[in-house]
């Protein structure tokens, strides 16, 4: 079958056909861009923090009637309340391992500096956020030590102005952006005071608290430091299975030793990490919600759309169908007709469609936080609307198919 | 007529049901979608004082210099030196510095609370409840002379005092706070104004209003210390917990609000800031031109990009998704009308005038737009109630059902549709009766 009679028959219904044509590009262009949203939050929400996840418990909690002041007998007060709480914590029967820390993943309370190569903090500076934390971090989190060693006890400094530490941990991404060669272990860099630290350990991964997108996500830094402040935050590791117990026995537990705490919301209180890493990816994880619910309904109406403008041009040529029919035309043909006549139009759309995605995609980026879309998104959803397309024509295909060649004998 | 033209349109809607019903639930969707979105976009992005936004300003002052700038911008927010200069100086009709408090609320023998509460507040001057029009149940906000005595007054929200003293006028009675007595001089009325612009982080949604407000200079001279962010210069370091290293560092941290009440006010305030910022540059404590701003409130929630960018496209994309269902629907249209081609040239012929036919048409688009706003309004109900499923409670809750969104919903399906329906009623209207009374 050649193609000219069936682009002749479209010149006849112009504005139908480019209505249709305007129609799966708007799609395509929209579709392409949702799916694009819809993969990077996925990946966004799947990607793992470097910690073992399951079985991990965060407390955030303070003292209010803790002493105020920053002398010295009141941070000893604090730090022996928190050195107590640690050592409760440890002696509950589902808890497995017990840390300080002043964060977690996903919390988004954070504190962030720049270390760099040199003590006048000139040069190749690299942006990270700090855990300041004890020997059992590491350990508790479950981060992988790729090479180096864990704190030792005699390394973990108390007290309240963060001093940079004389030895620190750093994530891969930090060592590596620092020391291309991956000779970091040992190496003296500075941090923000403008102190010397020695690289002690590297960790494979582990996620910064921050939640919203930055280019630093896995830069973090683990500092021998415990924190003396009226609040604390400890880490726990559930024995295996035990995380719902292990909170109680906690919450019990802390209560006991000391009824006078705060465990505010949302942030503080006793929380299991799953759903903490629930509650951080709840916008991304709707956004991918609402637009693959776009999605849906704009592929629904764009079908419904052929297949209703199809259906009618079946309508109107039913007389010609039947005098096709009775001409010697096969079933399959008149089919095909409709086939492939969809298929020019389809065709069309979507190449106008690649063009419009790539415009929004451009849009989106300079006016919002948005990144290119790659190619194999347009490509998919080239392919996805043909299909679309064939698809919707089949059923008013298969019926112009059936017209009997008798109709091209009757009057209209 | 249209009595007549109405019945015509229920007639031949009735007679493709299929195709009619394609088209209404394609406008119930998109504008259902649009509606949805954007009822989160007003909520979110609505003035939070829109009867005095206009004369709320925040001075913004570069004390980091060039090389710290974000956009050439001066930060967000004001050190210490500078708000307590400003503060100092008084140049505004009112003003005050504000910054974040959490201080505890203290179990008392009598209260009903047993255990510490942490309380979301703000330390302020006396002229904040004035500027921004703060509304009490009892009493008021303190006095200028409170401010400079230092006094350990506070303003209580309606649920702080409900769950303290069981409600009723607390005026005068004393608040355990961080363990203070704080004499209670006003309880507001439900207050949260959203987003909470007189927030140092520029503004965020909250469910709740705060719950205490304490003065300044007294929270100061206590060490009750800033329980929001703070801000450094690159490489300079962040005094974090130690709050009087906080005040003599030229970390950003506070919060300034100005009223100014005519245009010319805002004029000389900008020149004063100007000034000020020349003199701290002769002072030697700036070494660069002054850069300062001065926005009012809508202008710094906009520069804050107040409403998150989800939250936009989201409203983007679905409007999208109107302007596709719109062009299926002029597509339908197009084919339903122009299949009754015998019908318009019977009707022509029989004397009927364009315009007839242009009626015609037009209010069976119209039964489609009514019919599509009616699932639309359905749809629409529908999405803002499920948006918590989707959405952070602060923002869902922003999402509200009204009689101006329901009616807008309305309008949109009719108007949109009609939009839709010009076209294919033109092309309709145009039909040579000769020519299609011949053809068959």
């Amino acid at each position: 079958m050649t193609v000219h009679p069936i682009v002749a028959a479209l010149r006849r219904h112009k504005a139908a056909v480019l209505l249709i044509v305007l129609q799966i590009a708007l799609t395509l262009a929209i579709v392409a861009n949702a799916i694009f949203i819809i993969g990077q939050r996925i990946e966004r929400m799947d990607r793992p923090t470097g910690a073992d996840e399951n079985g991990l418990i965060w407390i955030l909690q303070g003292w209010p009637a803790a002493p105020a002041g920053d002398d010295a007998a009141t941070i000893e007060q604090l730090d022996a309340l928190q050195r107590t709480d640690l050592a409760t914590l440890r002696s509950l029967p589902d808890v497995q391992d017990v840390a300080a820390s002043t964060s977690i993943p996903l919390l988004s309370g954070y504190t962030t500096g720049d270390i760099t190569l040199n003590a006048d903090q000139k040069g190749l500076s690299v942006h990270a956020a700090y855990y300041y934390c004890d020997q059992h971090l590491r350990p508790t989190l479950g981060l992988q030590l790729i090479a180096g060693r864990d704190f030792d006890a005699s390394e973990i400094r108390h007290g309240r102005a963060h001093a940079d530490s004389p030895v620190i941990i750093v994530s891969k991404p930090v060592a590596d952006a620092l020391f291309p060669n991956g000779d970091a272990l040992g190496q003296t860099v500075y941090q923000d005071d403008g102190k010397p630290s020695s690289i002690v350990g590297i960790v494979e991964r582990l996620q910064t608290p921050r939640r919203s997108e930055s280019t630093w996500a896995f830069n973090s830094v683990l500092e021998p430091f415990r924190d003396d402040e009226s609040w604390s935050g400890y880490v726990v590791r559930a024995r295996p299975g035990r995380v719902q117990a292990a909170m109680r026995e906690v919450r019990q537990a802390l209560f006991a030793v000391n009824p006078m705490r705060l465990m505010p919301g949302p942030l503080g209180g006793i929380h299991a990490f799953t759903e903490m890493r629930a509650r951080a990816y709840r916008s991304d994880r709707g956004m991918a919600l609402l637009m693959s619910v776009i999605c849906v309904i704009l592929l629904s109406v764009t079908a419904a759309g052929i297949v209703g403008l199809t259906s009618f041009w079946v309508g109107q040529r039913t007389r010609q169908i039947g005098v096709r029919r009775a001409l010697g035309a096969r079933r399959i043909d008149i089919r095909r007709y409709f086939q492939i006549e969809n298929l020019l139009i389809a065709g069309g759309g979507v190449v106008a469609g690649a063009l419009f995605a790539f415009g929004l995609n451009e849009w989106l980026m300079t006016h919002y936080e948005m990144t290119r879309l790659p190619l194999r998104y347009v490509g998919i959803g080239v392919l996805a609307m043909l299909a679309l397309g064939q698809a919707a024509v089949l059923v008013p295909a298969r019926r112009a198919s059936n017209v009997p060649p008798v109709v091209a004998t009757r009057s209209v | 007529m249209f009595g007549y033209y109405l019945e015509l349109a229920v007639r031949s809607l009735r007679r493709s049901p299929g195709l009619t019903a394609l088209m209404i639930l394609s406008i119930g969707f998109g504008v259902a979608a649009s509606m949805t979105t954007y009822s989160v976009f007003r909520g979110l992005s609505g003035d939070p004082i829109p009867w005095k936004s206009s004369r709320l300003f925040m001075p913004q002052i570069d004390s980091w210099g060039p090389g710290d700038r974000f956009h050439d911008e001066p930060p967000d927010a004001l050190d210490y030196a500078d708000a307590m200069a400003l503060m100092r100086q008084h140049r505004a009709t009112r003003q005050s510095a504000i910054y974040p408090i959490g201080p505890s609320l203290m179990p008392t023998n009598t209260g009903r609370n047993r255990g510490p509460v942490e309380l979301d507040g703000y330390a302020v001057y006396s002229e904040f409840f004035p500027m921004l029009d703060v509304p009490f149940h009892y009493g008021n906000g303190w006095s200028v002379d409170d401010d400079v005595s230092q006094l350990p007054v506070a303003v209580i929200s309606d649920k702080l005092n409900q769950q303290v003293f069981g409600g009723g006028n607390s005026v005068g009675k004393t608040i355990d706070i961080d363990n203070h007595d704080y004499r209670i001089v006003g309880v507001m009325r439900d207050w949260n104004l959203q987003p909470r612009f007189f927030d140092i982080e520029g503004g965020y949604y909250s469910v709740d209003g705060p719950d205490v407000f304490l003065s300044f200079r007294h929270s100061v001279a206590i060490n009750m210390i800033n329980a929001g962010w703070d801000g450094c210069r690159k490489g300079a370091s962040d005094p974090q917990g130690d709050f009087v290293g906080l005040q003599n560092s030229d970390c950003v941290w506070i919060a300034y609000m100005a009223e100014l009440d005519d245009v010319a006010a805002v004029q000389r305030y900008r020149q004063y800031l100007d000034d000020y910022a020349s003199e701290q540059q002769k002072a030697g404590r700036f070494r660069w031109a002054p850069n300062n701003r001065l926005r009012d409130v809508p202008a710094f929630l906009d520069h804050e990009h107040i409403v998150p960018s989800d939250t936009k496209v989201s409203l983007l994309v679905a409007q999208g998704l109107l302007i596709v269902c719109l062009v299926n629907t002029v597509g339908l249209l197009l084919a339903k009308f122009l299949r009754r081609s015998g019908e318009i040239a019977v009707r022509r012929a029989l004397g009927a005038s364009r315009k007839a036919i242009y009626a015609q048409f037009l209010t069976e688009a119209g039964v489609i737009g009514v019919g599509g706003g009616v699932l639309g309004l359905l749809f629409t109900i529908m999405g803002v109630f499920s948006v918590d499923q989707v959405l952070p409670a602060s923002y869902a809750v922003l999402a509200r059902i009204d009689p101006s969104l329901l009616l807008l919903t309305l309008l949109l399906a009719v108007t949109a549709t009609l939009v839709a329906g010009v076209y294919p009623t033109y092309r309709a209207s145009r039909v040579q009766p000769a020519w299609q009374l011949k053809a068959s």
